[in-house]
């Protein structure tokens, strides 16, 4: 398993538009992914409960990743969040 | 014999509307209430069909918001098409799935109840963020699920609707209305709307009585009462008395003799006393009517509302799809024309984007909407196109309010046909191509307007509506809806003057030409052709059939010099009285 903590870059924070694309790039993978936050833990896998995230700029969040395939899916999906989901 | 008159005014038990459909129907209620979502938490006994009528309902849900998103996706801004593609996504959320069927097979309850409460569970979660953009987005989500529960619901109202039952609702929607016909509905019963509602159109369309705008039916009615519905007065008659059922009984066997005797005018053309022929077509709401428009024997179809096929599939159907069912409708009715109106939408007729209009019946409707979606107008005139190979198909054009709309749809049909030539697809090059007059500004400028196309019809639902500035669902100013008006007389005579000197087809297919009052005034006034219901054509026939054209052109004369509504509904009566001729009200 992978844990890995990271930062909200962009200015308008994850929004729909970020939350819908970090879905469906986990979709991509097999491995279990998760995300931590205010001490709930979020399926993301799962729009609805991706969309319950409020998460400002600035703000840090704990992800996990678990199965054969975590390797790639992290890499994928923390650089989406390093990139600012692209709007930086 | 009692009157009417008698019976209803000693009657307690009598509710007031409006008549928008003729008819008389005793049976029992069904109360529809549509508006309150109300969701049950009854139990279940089969799992397995209650999770797939779950997963139906998210298909079904899939589909309309596909169709939408579509649309939305040219003209909306980056985020709220986000929004969209989130909601779809919802739909195929396999976590949120997973849990609601889980909870379905364990706790056996009615699946809307699951679905309200689990995705409630997430807003709970948005809500308490304190963010205000999270509640945004917590109302967002409310959409979903009431998406999915309505078409829960719809499954189980599919169910539960029994057979020839009386619907009494606060309002119907044109697709409520077309769900119900199915269901062989005796009769409709409203709170709202005016005679000229979609509703009222409909049930008049399909033969089935309706009363509206009672404003309080639904409190008066309970479900599974016995009521009289008489759609020729626009009264209900609850829990009636031995007399009263009696008394209705008589007119309806009255009503089926009345009907069998208007059958020998069927193979008869509608032609006054002093010979002038007058051309009498349909209007088509559904593809169901066309059976009743050929027991009609009318001239042609004057007016087809292709945006029915809208509120009957739910959605835009493909070129191919759209091509199959107007070439139908062509071939069925062949060697007689078909004229398809194109997508008439917006106003009240099918709200196709979340923007919310404020002012939709000024906003973005008819043509105005066809031009801002150019690629689902072309798809449907390529679809006319296909369907008019044997030369019996027009196609007419919703809304026209300046010159520059029509010379920018004559652009775009002339492309399609190029394409269509260029695909070496058959289609009738000389395709008659005519306009809908029924805003103020093209009533006035009609000379114009008819020296670019092939025919009009005049539209008087919205004429007189924007002409009075009365909307014509609200029973509050309804009374200002005034077909009779001078203003509507004169108009209608500007624009018959204005297609006569460009030699063009002129028509009426609003459903004024279906009040047979009216008739000998449209008639007199120049008119050679009128659209109406199919029901209605037989009645209009026995009508032209008594009078002179020559009187109904005096007639109209003298109603072009009146200055009240008043005044000219005096006249025409007079004219009817004079002629003896008798309509269907006087005969019941």
């Amino acid at each position: 398993m992978i844990e890995i903590t990271v930062k909200i870059v962009n200015k308008a924070g994850l929004h729909t538009r970020p939350a819908a694309t970090i879905v469906k790039l986990a979709a991509k993978y097999k491995c279990e992914f998760f995300i931590y936050r205010d001490g709930l833990s979020i399926n993301g896998k799962s729009i609805i409960g991706v969309m319950t995230l409020a998460a400002e700029m600035g703000s840090e969040i704990k992800l996990t990743f678990d199965g054969a395939d975590e390797q790639q899916a992290c890499d994928e999906i923390v650089a989406y969040f390093e990139r600012g989901f692209d709007e930086l | 014999m009692k009157s009417f008159k008698d019976i209803y005014k000693n009657s307690e038990n009598k509710i007031a509307g409006i008549a928008a459909a003729p008819g008389i129907v005793i049976g029992q209620v069904y109360l529809f209430a549509k508006e309150k979502l109300e969701i049950s938490k009854a139990p279940i006994t089969d799992v397995a069909e209650a999770i797939e009528n779950f997963q139906e309902a998210l298909r079904q849900s899939k589909k309309e918001l596909n169709k939408i998103f579509g649309i939305a996706r040219e003209k909306m801004d980056e985020v709220r098409a986000a929004i969209f593609e989130a909601q779809v996504m919802i739909l195929d959320d396999p976590i949120l799935i997973q849990n609601i069927e889980s909870r379905i097979a364990k706790e056996m309850i009615q699946p809307e109840f699951i679905v309200a409460d689990e995705i409630s569970k997430y807003q709970e979660l948005m809500i308490i963020s304190h963010e205000s953009y999270m509640k945004e987005r917590a109302h967002d989500i409310e959409d979903i699920k009431h998406r999915i529960i309505r078409n829960l619901q719809k499954k189980r109202w599919q169910s539960k609707i029994e057979t020839n039952l009386i619907v009494v609702s606060e309002a119907l929607t044109p697709a409520d209305t077309l769900l119900f016909s199915r269901r062989e509905t005796l009769a409709f019963v409203t709170d709202h709307g005016g005679l000229t509602s979609h509703a009222a159109i409909i049930s008049r369309s399909l033969n089935i009585p309706a009363v509206v705008g009672t404003h309080n039916a639904t409190q008066l009615i309970k479900e599974g009462d016995t009521i009289i519905v008489d759609g020729f007065h626009g009264y209900i008659i609850t829990n009636p008395s031995y007399e009263q059922l009696h008394f209705f009984t008589e007119k309806q066997k009255k009503l089926q003799e009345i009907q069998k005797g208007l059958e020998e005018f069927r193979d008869q053309p509608a032609v006054t006393l002093d010979g002038k022929e007058i051309k009498l077509e349909a209007n088509v709401d559904v593809t169901g009517e066309i059976d009743v428009v050929i027991t009609s024997n009318a001239n042609g179809i004057g007016l087809y509302r292709s945006e029915q096929i809208l509120n009957e599939l739910g959605v835009f159907p493909e070129e191919d799809e759209q091509a199959i069912i107007y070439s139908k409708l062509a071939s069925r009715m062949y060697p007689k024309f078909v004229t398809i109106r194109a997508f008439d939408i917006g106003g009240d007729k099918f709200r196709i984007s979340e923007y919310k209009e404020p002012n939709p019946f000024l906003g973005l409707r008819g043509v105005r909407f066809l031009l801002e979606n150019e690629t689902l107008f072309r798809t449907q005139i390529r679809a006319v196109l296909k369907a008019s190979e044997n030369k019996n198909v027009r196609l007419m054009i919703p809304m026209i309010s300046t010159l520059d709309e029509v010379w920018r749809c004559l652009d775009i049909i002339h492309e399609c046909k190029s394409d269509l030539k260029r695909e070496k697809i058959k289609f009738d090059n000389h395709i008659k191509v005519g306009i809908m007059i029924e805003v103020p500004s093209a009533a006035v400028m009609a000379k114009e307007y008819a020296e670019e196309v092939d025919f009009l019809s005049i539209g008087t639902n919205d004429l007189i509506q924007y002409m009075m500035a009365v909307d014509r669902g609200n029973d509050l100013v309804s009374n200002l809806y005034q077909e009779f008006s001078p203003v509507v007389v004169r108009t209608i005579e500007h624009i018959v003057k204005a297609a006569k000197h460009s030699k063009i087809p002129v028509s009426i297919c609003g459903e004024m030409a279906a009040d047979t009052l009216a008739i000998p005034l449209l008639v007199g006034l120049g008119l050679d052709s009128l659209s109406m219901s199919p029901n209605t054509i037989l009645y209009a026939k026995k009508i032209i059939r008594n009078f002179e054209y020559k009187k109904a052109k005096a007639l109209a004369e003298e109603c072009l010099q009146c200055k009240t509504e008043i005044e000219i509904q005096k006249k025409v009566k007079k004219f009817f009285d004079e002629n003896n001729i008798t309509r269907t009200r006087n005969i019941i």
